[in-house]
């Protein structure tokens, strides 16, 4: 290797290292106010407080991270392929988006906390109306991005494919879901992060295991670090899944992020 | 007397808003012909084009391709007789999947088309590859084939487009402008390589472009077109020797030959801005 002066840190790790430091600020300065103005932890507990109930707390909050994951996981998965299949149908026929498209827009405009209700008397109470609302909040997205590209594919490229005698599955299977796919993973960072509110709304309504629950029971108890505990859990569950989302968007979508870097360039 | 290759017969074609496209336009096109459509633009030239490759149905008349219907009746239940006509196809845009690689994006006609399709699985990685890679060679691509579409300039993709057309070994090209969108040089050259593939295969093509030297290097035969209405006004045979080069192409006799097909445009366009005044644009893409 070259002896030349490397600078101390590469742009990359400056921006990796300011990232953090933001981050610790944050926590910091609200460390600060809470105890510049001496407000009640009841109001708002300090982030060291939060932190040590964490820690004291894990093997009871634990199992409900567990549960709150898995109903997540599971709802966002499965609404995810519900979604990919309503959106080529809708995507590749324009009856089937005359059809359902205004139906889709009116499911997915109902709160989703009227749902649940409907999900308990159905299921009853626990994990199954966390896993089935956490799956109807995720579809809408994923339906609209995956229709939109399937809806953006140059005709001209389907014209060529036509002419070589290529049939619709053809054609939707070499163009369509491959210029579909960067819309799909836009859509699932979005879902991701509807989901978990989807399950912690379920959770808090009707449940008796999973984070919402723990929440919910802690507020009834005026227990506000452990509240602020749950909310820690959350944000560290979400933004968990959605680097992974991201990290898989990279792998298989990088032609369309490196083409874009090439237009800006 | 045998019938021609490609016939249109008494054709017809108004688009759904009420213009009027085609208007009982008759052509023959032998096989293994090189024919140059040419005319003002919005003329129809591509609507020709299209109900050949059969994108398109005519209101009224007959398409026959390789002695079979074009369109959507033709492309119904094979008829075992007369086989589907293997047809290329090359547009002004080049269109490469930005996912493939070059030659995957050559090599997708291979996935599509019988017989090559059931045997893509197995050859895909063999005598496929090969054959893609020995058409990129061909057109001044070699060692580009594992480079993505991004990674390669507008005329290095219009060539890759070119060796899409033809890596199926179509018996009928067709051409859109394909050289249209490219600077000067770039285009004399595929000009080049173009009348080097058809004398090497053969292919019957029909080529639409605008450029009237274009058309004399590269065709057999130049058919001129009216403006819309389109019909055709004047059916050329071009007899220079081949292969045509590019000095020839600044001779006398093929300067001639431009100018008076030129001539030929501009009486064909000013006939139709006193015939027709309102000029709603045509449904296409490229003007």
């Amino acid at each position: 290797m070259s002896d030349e002066k490397k600078p101390l840190l590469s742009p990359k790790a400056k921006r990796r290292v300011l990232s953090v430091l933001a981050l610790a600020g944050f926590f910091l300065l609200w460390e600060v106010i809470c105890l510049a103005t001496g407000v009640s932890d009841l109001v708002l507990p300090r982030p060291s407080q939060i932190a040590a109930v964490l820690v004291s707390k894990m093997p009871l909050l634990w199992p409900h991270t567990l549960q709150t994951l898995y109903t997540t996981v599971t709802g966002f998965v499965l609404g995810v392929l519900v979604g990919i299949l309503l959106g080529v149908i809708i995507g590749s026929s324009r009856l089937a988006y005359d059809v359902a498209y205004p139906l889709l827009v009116g499911f997915s405009s109902i709160p989703k906390v009227a749902v649940v209700p409907i999900f308990v008397v159905w299921f009853g109470a626990g994990t199954m109306p966390a896993i089935l609302t956490s799956l109807v909040i995720s579809i809408f997205p994923v339906v609209v991005n995956v229709a939109t590209g399937l809806a953006n594919t140059e005709p001209e490229l389907e014209d060529v494919l036509k002419v070589l005698g290529a049939s619709r599955r053809d054609v939707l299977w070499n163009v369509g879901l491959p210029r579909a796919l960067p819309y799909l993973f836009a859509s699932l960072k979005i879902a991701i992060t509807l989901s978990f509110v989807g399950t912690v709304l379920s959770e808090t309504v009707a449940a008796n295991k999973g984070i919402g629950n723990v929440m919910m029971i802690a507020s009834g108890n005026f227990d506000v670090p452990l509240v602020f505990a749950g909310l820690v859990i959350l944000a560290v569950l979400g933004v968990a899944l959605y680097a992974i989302s991201a990290l898989i968007e990279i792998r298989l979508t990088g032609w369309a992020q490196r083409k874009n870097d090439m237009a800006m360039a | 007397m045998t019938k021609p290759f490609i016939e249109l017969a008494d054709v017809t074609l108004r688009y759904g808003g009420g213009t009027l496209a085609l208007d009982h336009t008759d052509l023959g096109i032998e096989q293994g012909d090189f024919v140059a459509l040419v005319g003002p633009s919005g003329c129809g030239k591509s609507t020709i084009l299209k109900l050949v490759a059969g994108l398109l149905d005519p209101s009224s008349g007959g398409v026959i391709v390789g002695g079979r219907e074009a369109g959507a009746k033709g492309a119904g239940p094979a008829d075992p007789h007369t086989p589907r006509v293997r047809i290329g196809l090359a547009f002004q845009n080049p269109t490469m999947l930005p996912w493939l690689t070059i030659r995957e994006n050559v090599m997708i006609p291979l996935k599509i088309v019988q017989p090559f399709r059931s045997e893509y699985a197995r050859k895909k990685k063999g005598e496929f590859a090969d054959r893609a890679e020995a058409l990129l060679e061909q057109v001044g691509l070699k060692g580009f084939g594992d480079k993505r579409p991004w990674q390669l300039s507008g005329g290095m993709l219009q060539r890759a487009s070119l060796c899409r057309a033809l890596v199926h070994d179509p018996q009928l090209l067709l051409l859109d402008e394909p050289f249209g969108a490219l600077d000067q040089f770039t285009r004399e050259e595929l000009w080049a390589i173009m009348q080097d593939l058809w004398i090497a295969k053969r292919p019957t093509v029909l080529l639409v472009t605008h450029d009237l030297r274009e058309s004399a290097y590269l065709a057999n035969r130049i058919c001129v077109m009216s403006s819309r209405p389109g019909r055709i006004l004047e059916d050329r045979k071009v007899a220079f020797a081949r292969p045509r080069t590019l000095e020839g192409s600044y001779a006398p006799e093929f300067a001639t030959l431009v100018q008076e097909l030129r001539m030929r445009i501009a009486h064909a366009r000013t006939e139709t801005e006193t015939a027709s005044p309102k000029d709603e644009a045509l449904p296409r893409r490229v003007a």
